[in-house]
């Protein structure tokens, strides 16, 4: 009974994330297909809860459908004026379908083909203990395959290298992202005094739950940036400019603490990034941290965008 | 017991989500659907979260989802407000 | 694991709409978009295959979180792109397409 309920609620789950998709890709204009994209996003978290991946859900909820839905409104109000007038191909385009429908095809034929893979490797489940946190994503993160997690941070900090080149010349020593106007002592500005307290208080506490239950730098790094967006939208605080020292060290806080973690272990332990046993907790706890005020920082800095001066078109 | 009050109120909850869905989908301009999105989904929220709150294991968790239902009116209030003026002042000025 | 054949075969079907919305789009916002889509229908169906052992595994997992957030890395990048397009063309297609029929 139960069984039955839940497979028809996973059911009911995926024809609405099928026909929001549906939506975003084949409704007319632009605006239509980035809320229905958020929607999306929210929807797909729902579906990382049902797989067990609460973890995952906290991450696309955040990003994929918070930050990201913030970027392309804000992309979309920029670029209201250019819509082209014609924002589909014409007429069905048939070569398009067909080899969409073709690459759907050929995935699900391979899940049926795929071979089921063994229980999550018992090197895993032994490694655990050892690992200093409890939760086995986080130990994953920054302990087991710590690698691809700095060289993550560090793809993150290029990403934002680029975003700043397409800055004009002229708007170098403006500060960050377009200007913002919200009216003094209106429905924003108090939004921007009421929230930010609260969202640091949920981003902190993400941050250090993630040790052992779901959470961690990614998702709670994501709230400070959200905090950080609102605070900036509500006019409370004014984004700074590319220069400005204590942000460029924020910026690259967390990976030179893991780069210097590293190093340590390289040193200490006998290995690149390996964290010696015993000392695993406050050095994944420092690096969770570090990393954390990175990620904020650098995804809201993402989101903000390049520098522009008022009026610039 | 507990699973019954949870029961009712979801229910209760799942009512006013529905109204004002159609609300959305039936009232004739921005002003009204707003209107009917911020109070029956507030509302629905409300009973929602009064439901899940019975199967909670401790005050600690009562309070958490309190505070999402706060955060949440906050948010709407909040969201309800700017998306009005644009209309207004869409409107108005164009 | 008739459930995880649904979330599976969603995202299959989200990496195939994705794609016809990469190929179908001419505005290019619409296709950044789209291309999000392709990326979190992998996300489902890499999830879906890693959750078929007995608990999730949480190196898949893992791995997902860190693709989520590279994907918001590139959005960004690509939208600081389209809008630079914008500024330069002052319209947001590209322009071998813009004379299309």
């Amino acid at each position: 009974m139960t069984a039955a309920l839940g497979l028809a609620l996973d059911a009911a789950l995926c024809a609405l994330i099928l026909g929001v998709a549906l939506a975003v890709v084949a409704g007319r204009g632009v605006f239509r297909a980035v809320v229905f994209f958020i929607v999306y996003g929210l929807l797909a978290a729902v579906a990382w809860v049902r797989l067990d991946a609460v973890n995952v859900a906290l991450a696309e909820a955040a990003i994929g459908a918070g930050l990201t839905g913030v970027l392309l409104l804000a992309a979309h109000g920029r670029l209201r004026r250019a819509e082209a007038a014609q924002d589909l191909a014409h007429g069905m385009p048939w070569s398009a379908a067909l080899a969409g429908g073709a690459l759907a095809a050929a995935l699900g034929w391979a899940w049926f083909e795929m071979p089921i893979p063994v229980e999550p490797g018992p090197e895993l489940a032994e490694a655990l203990p050892r690992a200093g946190v409890g939760n086995p994503v986080t130990a994953v993160l920054l302990n087991f395959r710590a690698w691809d997690t700095l060289l993550e941070s560090i793809v993150l900090l290029a990403a934002l290298i680029g975003v700043w080149m397409l800055a004009r010349e002229g708007d170098w020593r403006e500060p960050l992202g377009r200007p913002q106007h919200a009216r003094p002592g209106g429905v924003m500005a108090g939004f921007g005094r009421v929230l930010p307290p609260v969202g640091l208080l949920v981003g902190v506490w993400l941050v250090w739950a993630g040790a052992d239950h779901p959470g961690g730098a990614f998702q709670g790094g994501t709230v400070l940036a959200a905090v950080g967006l609102v605070a900036v939208l509500a006019g409370v605080i004014r984004p700074p400019w590319i220069g400005a020292p204590l942000w460029q060290g924020a910026l690259v806080l967390g990976p030179a603490v893991f780069l210097l973690a590293g190093i340590a272990g390289a040193v200490l332990a006998g290995g690149f990034l390996t964290l010696p046993e015993g000392f695993a907790k406050p050095a994944i706890v420092t690096i969770e941290v570090a990393l954390t005020v990175s990620i904020a920082v650098t995804l809201a800095f993402l989101v903000l965008g390049p520098p522009e001066a008022e009026g610039a078109g | 017991m507990a699973d019954l009050a949870t029961l009712l109120f979801t229910a209760l909850g799942l009512v006013f989500f529905a109204a004002g869905t159609v609300g959305l989908i039936r009232f004739p301009d921005t002003f009204s659907r707003l209107h009917a999105l911020t109070k029956a989904d507030n509302l629905g929220l409300g009973f929602i979260a009064l439901g899940v709150a019975f199967q909670a294991e401790s005050w600690a968790q009562v309070a958490r989802i309190a505070l999402i239902w706060v955060l949440a009116l906050l948010a709407a209030g909040a969201v309800a407000q700017l998306v009005a003026r644009a209309a207004l002042m869409r409107r108005g000025g164009a | 694991m008739a459930a995880l054949s649904i979330y599976a075969l969603t995202g299959a079907a989200l990496v195939g709409l994705g794609f016809f919305g990469l190929l179908a789009a001419r505005h290019l916002l619409r296709r950044v978009v789209a291309f999000n889509l392709i990326g979190s229908g992998l996300f489902l169906y890499f999830g879906a295959a890693a959750t078929r052992g007995a608990a999730p595994d949480p190196v898949p997992q893992a791995l997902i979180i860190t693709g989520i957030v590279v994907a918001l890395a590139a959005s960004a990048l690509a939208v600081a792109l389209v809008v630079a397009q914008v500024r330069a063309a002052g319209r947001a297609t590209l322009p071998e397409e813009e004379d299309a029929p």
